[in-house]
């Protein structure tokens, strides 16, 4: 188990890169889904702004 | 063929064709990305001359190829978004360069952290090859950037794209720069023309990886697309009627 974790001495490299691989796989997610959400929401504003002018 | 990709062009057809396929996306690349990193972690065996270090390839890669990928794409689309104006084109490059951005950060970052156990030092300025990636870093920055610095939402994207086309003089330096002069970088493992230099153990957990970048990145550039479609589209009536039936998501 010790071995796996140390990963013959490059244990501190290997495992930062892959923790760094998720958190930016995360960061994508969350930012591709709140874009998403930001722009619907303006979308919605505008729509409802323009109708009230109406 | 050619039919289905002239109904693509059409943007309330694309915003529900992404909006079918981005789940398939997200669960095959999340599979594939777990299959290839418990292979690659744990069964793969280590390099005879770099040790378990050279597991940093199963990340450092995929992200490196994707950003290199990801450019060419958008390469392509403003190309086609200067000359046939197809209004989706620039839709394209702007929902695409955060998450090219990032995957540049990223191989970078994991290119920086190989370097130090191998080469002895974190960065290297001499070498062509990561001062070429670091340039790519660069224009993806300087993309969004002047972007978001124009209001005129045409004149951005005109903008963009002449930046974008001019850049991507960068894409084949950095992909021969390990040929054309001497790098700290290796050569290719993966596209040459006499096959891959990585035995089939290590090779298809990184295949794995790529595929799975390329899956999962697919889904987010497309989750984007579907938001920028929104905005851009505001003004038609699919886009109102969408909003009103509040049947977006």
């Amino acid at each position: 188990m010790n071995s796996i974790f140390s990963m013959g001495l490059y244990g501190y490299y290997v495992w930062s890169s892959f923790a760094l691989a998720v958190i930016v796989l995360l960061i994508c997610y969350i930012r591709a889904k709140v874009h998403f959400r930001k722009n619907i929401k303006t979308v919605e504003e505008n729509i409802k702004r323009l109708n009230q002018k109406k | 063929m050619w039919k289905f990709i002239h109904k693509l062009s059409s943007p309330p057809y694309f915003f529900d064709f992404a909006k079918r396929i981005i789940p398939w996306l997200l669960i095959i690349g999340i599979l594939q990305l777990i299959i290839g990193v418990i292979s690659g972690l744990f069964f793969a065996p280590a390099d005879y001359q770099q040790g378990d270090a050279f597991r940093i390839i199963y990340v450092h890669v995929p992200a490196a190829y994707l950003s290199i990928m990801i450019y060419t794409i958008m390469a392509a689309a403003s190309f086609v978004g200067l000359i046939w104006r197809i209004k989706l084109a620039h839709t394209v490059s702007i929902s695409a360069a955060p998450v090219g951005a990032w995957l540049t950060f990223l191989a970078l970052l994991t290119g920086s952290i190989w370097g130090r156990p191998m080469w002895g030092t974190w960065w290297e300025w001499g070498d062509p090859r990561l001062t070429s990636e670091l340039i790519m870093f660069f224009l993806y920055i300087g993309f969004i950037a002047l972007h978001s610095s124009v209001d005129d939402l045409k004149k951005a994207d005109k903008a963009g794209a002449i930046l974008i086309l001019v850049g991507a003089i960068n894409v084949p330096i950095i992909h021969f720069s390990v040929e054309w002069w001497s790098s700290l970088h290796q050569g290719p493992t993966l596209f040459r023309a006499d096959g891959p230099s990585i035995d089939p153990s290590m090779l298809y957990p990184l295949v794995l990886m790529i595929l799975g970048f390329c899956f999962y990145f697919c889904a987010l550039i497309l989750i984007r697309i579907r938001g920028e479609i929104l905005y851009r589209q505001q003004n038609t009536n699919w886009v109102r009627n969408l909003i009103e039936r509040e049947n977006y998501e």
